[in-house]
């Protein structure tokens, strides 16, 4: 039997790492195989290869035993390759239907758009594997879980028997996964092909037949899922066993740094996204804020830094009232914070480290005369911060644009930390670091903690909160939905209140 | 060297550093190779045109005086304008603030007589600067209270300002005879000329210092980096603490009033009295010229002094060789062409984003 898909000796470089070093990786018809490995492993360059968006340097790629010059989408769509990305690229004002046939417009002779045979075909499609969408409705409309499945239709209408999932549970509740596996499963018996990217063990044991698991840009090997266990994949793909647990400190006992009450405000949007918010956060905590992104998330972090204007309720530090003040002042009295986006709120990119390690700072630490910068005592300060934080940079004046993502967060944490904060709002702050950078940022903000501080986490990712904090919120549109001692409760019930579930 | 020269020459050249100088360079050698072809084609000689265009503005005292004082208002209005867009903000109405700015500091020149000129050239010079700096100020209100892009209203603005100077040198202020103008400033307001016959005035002492302290301005104080900050990524300036509101104040005050004190050096240097019409458009050269200089001061300057030049060289040119005049506008586009469109399409691809 021949391997729907086939790749030989694929090896792509960019500047300074090999993402993938003589790559074999066969995926058969009929089969959910999982590609797993950690950030930076090069699973997404890898199928990225797959489906035309990088070409190789060396390898080739074998569709059902025929040889593919894949230079782009379009190539690997005519062959039959489709691919969910992480980020949906959807256009929100249109229907669901309207998304799935864009670019593939079935049309009356030419010029009309044949609107009965769309409608028919995509909710065909939407029956025969049990896609539960409304395809009527905006996308704008419908929750990221649903989105997804509109992606994966719209793949399917292109005709796609091998559907390339690049993370596809990251963005999803527990119970919008299982959803998403009963679609997988469907696919696979329509003799599909499904390659299915994580780094989550549990989910590829539960879905997948085989898995190939791949480390430093090489397959470490490939197994049967159902001869594996998760000790097995776990070594096979760190090498080493990683130790995420850092030892949690029981109770706080101190007077909250930060207090929110009855907070609210609107989205951009003009929405309430924060409706009635309570919470506190102790000196000497972290605190996990976990949710599905979109429920406030953003927002709540822009009301505690003033950056968006509330509408109702308090912001207290340290006691005191700091409600309608500018972000500056905030940072003043010590707040610090990691932005989610890093490329949009926390670095500049055309400055050079060196100026954006001193942004925020520059009317105090980093002047003298309060009316020039103090580029002598900027330039210690920047090469203590290069040293103390391991900053892979070739100098001071490189650009921070050239720095790798984990090296840019380093700057970002270097830079909020070093104002000695009384509270830090760490907004999914190892989103897209590799390991190393990972474990790093993680030991800092344990660091910080046991300084004093208090850390707001906020992240999507529950291995990260229950790694790192000593109590865990749940976000649920716009509000604080529980809050409970991680030894007191588990991801179970934490995904279930995630998703609305258990709210009496 | 490495780091450290290309550190250097990023600090004086902007955030390109040494290759964004050879842009500009090759772009311009370009621009003159793409013009011997149009002179080929047409019929003369691209060698005599261009010996003839540079001995002309360069070949002698007189060439040197006429070039510096094509040169002079181009560097105001260009520093001008990029004060602003390093804020993020397309400020194009500079025209306007440059002709606001002359005409308070002829109003100031004429009426504040019977000072000595140590007090009456720095206040017209401070009269001409708060005219213009108040004539930006309106759009920069507009944007940060109401939203109104800048690109509408400065613009706007700029057509207000010409006509209302007009009507000023028309009705209320016009000095007696058929010419709309104004009457002669006092003297102890004048700049003086320094290389007669030319008229190359003092004016050029004070767009050097200009061009230096705008340098200064931007790369060492914290106003210049916050408004840097804000231009490059408003999201992240506004989550350090920086008031974008503020920003767009400060950075559209700031360029005004350049372009204000561009008009005042005009008017008390070679005029000395406001001509209607005495501005063939200098505030929008600054645009482009800004542009050919990399975006930052210095090279703002020696961009102003190439544009001085094609214009005095090229009349220079025209009478020597025969070669129309026209020449000089096709080589001002040419090097606009390859400098400006792919440094303007990135200065607006990034303010998309």
């Amino acid at each position: 039997m021949t391997s729907a898909i086939q790749m030989v000796g694929v090896t792509k470089a960019f500047p300074g790492v090999t993402a993938n070093d003589h790559v074999d990786f066969s995926a058969d018809k009929a089969e959910i195989h999982g590609l797993l490995g950690e950030n930076g492993a090069g699973k997404s360059v890898l199928m990225s290869i797959l489906y035309g968006l990088y070409k190789p340097d060396s390898g080739e790629i074998l569709v059902n035993g025929e040889k593919a010059d894949i230079s782009g989408p379009s190539d690997a769509m005519r062959l039959g390759i489709g691919m969910v990305h992480q980020h949906f690229m959807l256009v929100p004002s249109l229907t669901v239907v309207e998304n799935v046939i864009l670019g593939m417009e079935p049309t009356v002779n030419g010029v009309l758009l044949n609107t009965e045979r769309m409608l028919r075909d995509v909710a065909d499609s939407c029956k025969r594997y049990k896609l539960d969408v409304d395809i009527e409705a905006p996308i704008y409309q419908l929750s990221v879980g649903v989105q997804q499945r509109v992606e994966i239709l719209k793949a399917l209408y292109r005709g796609a028997d091998v559907l390339i999932l690049d993370e596809p549970t990251s963005v999803l509740t527990p119970g919008e996964t299982e959803e998403l596996f009963n679609a997988v499963r469907e696919l696979k018996a329509d003799g599909k092909t499904v390659i299915f990217i994580s780094h989550k063990l549990r989910e590829v044991l539960a879905i997948c037949d085989r898995i190939t698991v791949l480390k430093r840009g090489k397959v470490v090997g490939t197994v049967l899922a159902w001869e594996t266990s998760e000790g097995q994949l776990a070594e096979m793909m760190v090498g080493r066993e990683i130790v995420y647990e850092f030892t949690k400190k029981a109770e706080c006992g101190l007077e909250p740094v930060l207090t929110l009450e009855s907070l609210e405000c609107l989205s951009d949007r003009g929405i309430p996204a924060i409706r009635g918010l309570n919470l506190d956060l102790c000196g000497s905590e972290i605190l996990g804020v976990a949710g599905v992104e979109g429920n406030g998330q953003t927002e709540l972090v822009e009301a505690v830094m003033g950056l968006r204007d509330l509408t109702g309720g308090t912001v207290k530090l340290d006691g005191q009232d700091i409600t309608g003040t500018p972000p500056r002042a905030r940072i003043q009295m010590g707040v610090s914070h990691i932005p989610e986006d890093r490329y949009k709120r926390a670095i500049v990119p055309d400055f050079s480290v060196l100026q954006n390690l001193i942004l925020g700072s520059q009317r105090d630490r980093f002047t003298r005369n309060g009316v020039s910068i103090d580029f002598a005592e900027a330039s210690q300060f920047s090469t203590n911060m290069i040293n103390d934080y391991q900053i892979a940079t070739p100098g001071p004046e490189t650009l921070i644009r050239y720095l790798s993502g984990g090296n840019q967060q380093r700057v970002v944490v270097a830079r909020e930390f070093s104002r000695d904060p009384k509270v830090v709002i760490a907004a999914q702050p190892t989103r897209g670091l590799d390991v190393g950078a990972t474990e790093y940022v993680r030991r800092k903000l344990v660091e910080m903690r046991d300084g004093g501080a208090g850390v707001l986490l906020i992240s999507a990712d529950l291995d990260e909160i229950w790694a790192l904090s000593d109590r865990v919120a749940v976000i649920y549109e716009g509000r604080i939905v529980a809050v409970k001692d991680v030894d007191e409760t588990d991801q179970q019930e934490i995904g279930l209140l995630m998703a609305g579930g258990g709210i009496g | 060297m490495g780091e450290r020269l290309t550190g250097a020459v990023r600090r004086v050249f902007g955030g390109d550093g040494l290759q964004g100088l050879m842009i500009q360079v090759v772009a311009i050698l370009i621009a003159f190779i793409v013009g011997a072809a149009v002179l080929a084609i047409t019929g003369y000689s691209p060698l005599d045109a261009y010996v003839s265009m540079a001995s002309g503005a360069f070949g002698s005292s007189y060439g040197v005086g006429q070039t510096l004082t094509q040169a002079t208002p181009i560097v105001f209005t260009s520093i001008a304008f990029l004060i602003g867009l390093k804020a993020g903000l397309f400020n194009i109405g500079i025209e306007g603030q440059f002709l606001m700015g002359a005409m308070g500091a002829t109003l100031a020149g004429i009426y504040l007589d019977g000072l000595p000129w140590v007090i009456h050239v720095p206040m017209t010079i401070m009269v001409g600067m708060i005219a213009g700096a108040f004539w930006a100020l309106i759009p920069a209100v507009l944007k940060s209270r109401l939203g109104a892009h800048e690109v509408i209203t400065t613009m706007m603005l700029s057509y207000v300002a010409t006509h209302f100077t007009s009507y000023l040198v028309n009705y209320p202020f016009k000095a007696p005879g058929w010419v709309a103008q104004s009457v002669k400033i006092s003297g102890s307001a004048e700049l003086p000329r320094i290389l007669p016959p030319t008229q190359l005035s003092a004016a050029i002492f004070v767009a050097v210092m200009i061009t230096a302290a705008s340098t200064y301005f931007l790369q060492k104080t914290i106003i210049g980096y916050e408004l840097r900050a804000t231009g490059l990524n408003p999201s992240a300036a506004e989550n350090a603490g920086i008031s974008i509101d503020r920003s767009i104040l400060v950075s559209m005050a700031l360029s005004g009033a350049v372009a204000g004190l561009g008009g005042a050096c005009e008017i008390m240097g070679i005029h000395r009295r406001f001509i209607q019409g005495f501005s063939p458009g200098y505030g929008w050269d600054g645009l482009a010229v800004a542009l050919v200089g990399g975006l930052n001061p210095v090279g703002s300057f020696f961009a102003s002094v190439l544009f001085g030049a094609l214009r005095n060289g090229g009349m220079i040119m025209t009478r020597a060789t025969g070669v129309p005049l026209d020449i000089v506008n096709i080589l001002q586009a040419l090097v606009i062409m390859f400098v400006a469109a792919p440094k303007l399409i990135r200065a607006l691809l990034r303010r998309e984003q």
